[in-house]
């Protein structure tokens, strides 16, 4: 029988006891820290969804930072990231590696997961993928999900990606995640106005 | 019966098995049903003018990015089920108990298994437990409102917990929000990814809520639980049906032709 999407509704405030969890940032497994959520928004003893797994993928661990700014330049403290990836091969869902990453930004409007350097994988037709983060970002005003890129600064394959070839050349920095030190990459996510980040529709 | 239209290439160098894998799962999702979703911009829920983006997105071919997801991914990342949200303390919360179920569909009506459903909500009174709720509701020590539950083989997902509550916000004057639970659906492929909430059947809150009106007017009414006689159990809670629809995948001639 032929149904109707469910329609999206916003986040609201009050996400951050419920979709991230210590750790949820930390795609790489093996940081330091639990990062990704804000457990100073989280009532006491909540039990939050713990990461069993403690798998260490494969691959070069990456650090991906950022700020997420509105269209008056302000930081935005009650954003969810998401990210999904490939492992370091190019594939999605591989055994021991989940792929899935989440942060919740700061009152400072800023993020930061590790990840693992995604590889190449194939896209429409004979094309190959440059290596990238599919980010979707979640948030109080927001009725509908954004969903974007990021890209890696440097990297092959940026001229003959499938998506990235489909945004006009004086947009495309948007896309990049720009080297920030070591294993670092800095990508500011832009919502609305002056430098808008790129968001995508499939 | 023909194969799978298949519209990938893998260049990478993987394992047989795995590449047969992707493969075989690779087919397109249905666009978003611009009927059914609300826009970014949206004036009267007055959050949305400084967050909505004033460019256009660009569109773009789905590729393995999109219509992967994490299906298998919740037993590794380990963490019960938590379907009750009546027993996570020592007492039981205060309210009005319910048992609110249904299934996880696509467009073509078939169970979509394996989606992690996370939920939270105010307490019977509206307050939520989360540090920037500052309304002076009081807050339930034997409440929190979290929850998450993992689909079945044929979609099914049933949650216990206490009707939430209405509660004030800064919109407009005199604005409140309508009774919801949020929730937040992921599973088989970053393209079908949804977060929403469900309104209750009969509030006269959800006509006057900016959030609810966002959603053009044929598709605001697939956001209402209704109560339904045959989930209510005898002595417990009342019983409220709300189904979900996500994006599917384009039929496939390995399911039903028609
Ligand atoms: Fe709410």
């Amino acid at each position: 029988m032929k149904r109707a999407q469910t329609p999206s509704q916003t986040v609201g405030p009050f996400f951050h006891y419920a979709l991230p969890w210590p750790g949820c940032g930390d795609v790489a497994g093996g940081g330091s820290e639990p990062i990704g959520c804000r457990l100073d928004l989280v009532p006491d003893g909540h039990r939050l969804f713990a990461p069993g797994s403690g798998a260490r993928p494969a691959g070069e661990v990456i650090e991906l930072v950022g700020c997420v700014l509105d269209g008056a330049g302000d930081p935005t403290p009650d954003v969810l990231i998401e990210t999904w990836q490939a492992d370091c091969d190019g594939r999605y869902g591989a055994p021991g590696f989940q792929g899935l990453g989440r942060c919740a930004t700061g009152e400072d409007g800023t993020f930061r997961l590790r990840l693992i350097k995604p590889g190449r994988a194939g896209g429409p037709g004979d094309s190959v993928q440059a290596p990238h983060v599919a980010v979707g970002i979640i948030g109080r005003g927001l009725l509908k999900r954004l969903v974007t890129r990021a890209y890696f600064e440097g990297d092959e394959g940026h001229d003959e990606d499938p998506v990235l070839t489909l945004v006009p050349a004086e947009r495309r920095d948007t896309l990049m995640a720009r080297a920030d030190g070591a294993g670092r990459f800095r990508f500011d996510i832009v919502l609305q106005g002056q430098g808008e980040t790129v968001f995508f529709e499939f | 019966m023909s194969p799978p239209e298949l519209c990938f290439s893998l260049h990478t160098a993987t394992p047989r098995d795995m590449l047969r894998i992707q493969m075989i799962s690779a087919s397109r999702y249905v666009a978003e049903d611009e009927e059914a979703q609300p826009p970014l911009l949206f004036p009267p829920y007055r959050s949305t003018v400084l967050r909505a983006p004033k460019r256009p997105p660009v569109r773009i071919p789905q590729t393995l990015t999109e219509i992967t997801g994490p299906a298998s991914a919740w037993e590794s990342l380990g963490g019960p089920a938590c379907s009750d949200l009546t027993k996570q303390h020592a007492g039981a919360p205060l309210g009005q108990r319910i048992v609110m179920a249904g299934r996880v569909l696509d467009e073509a009506g078939r169970p979509v298994p394996r989606t992690l459903i996370e939920v939270w909500q105010a307490n019977a009174a509206g307050r939520y437990a989360h540090a920037k709720d500052q309304w002076d509701a009081p807050l339930d020590p034997n409440f929190t409102g979290a929850g998450r539950l993992v689909t079945d083989d044929e979609g099914r997902y049933r949650l216990t917990t206490i009707r939430p509550g209405a509660y004030p916000w800064g919109n407009h004057d005199n604005a409140w929000r309508p009774a919801h639970i949020h929730l937040s659906l992921f599973g088989a492929a970053f393209a079908s990814r949804l977060v929403t909430q469900c309104y209750f059947e009969g509030d006269p809150l959800i006509a006057l809520d900016p959030i609810a009106a966002s959603v053009p007017e044929g598709a605001r009414e697939r956001l209402i639980a209704r109560f339904d006689l045959g989930l209510t159990e005898p002595s417990f809670a009342l019983g409220y049906v709300f189904d979900i629809v996500l994006r599917g995948p384009a039929s496939t001639p390995t399911e039903d032709p028609a």
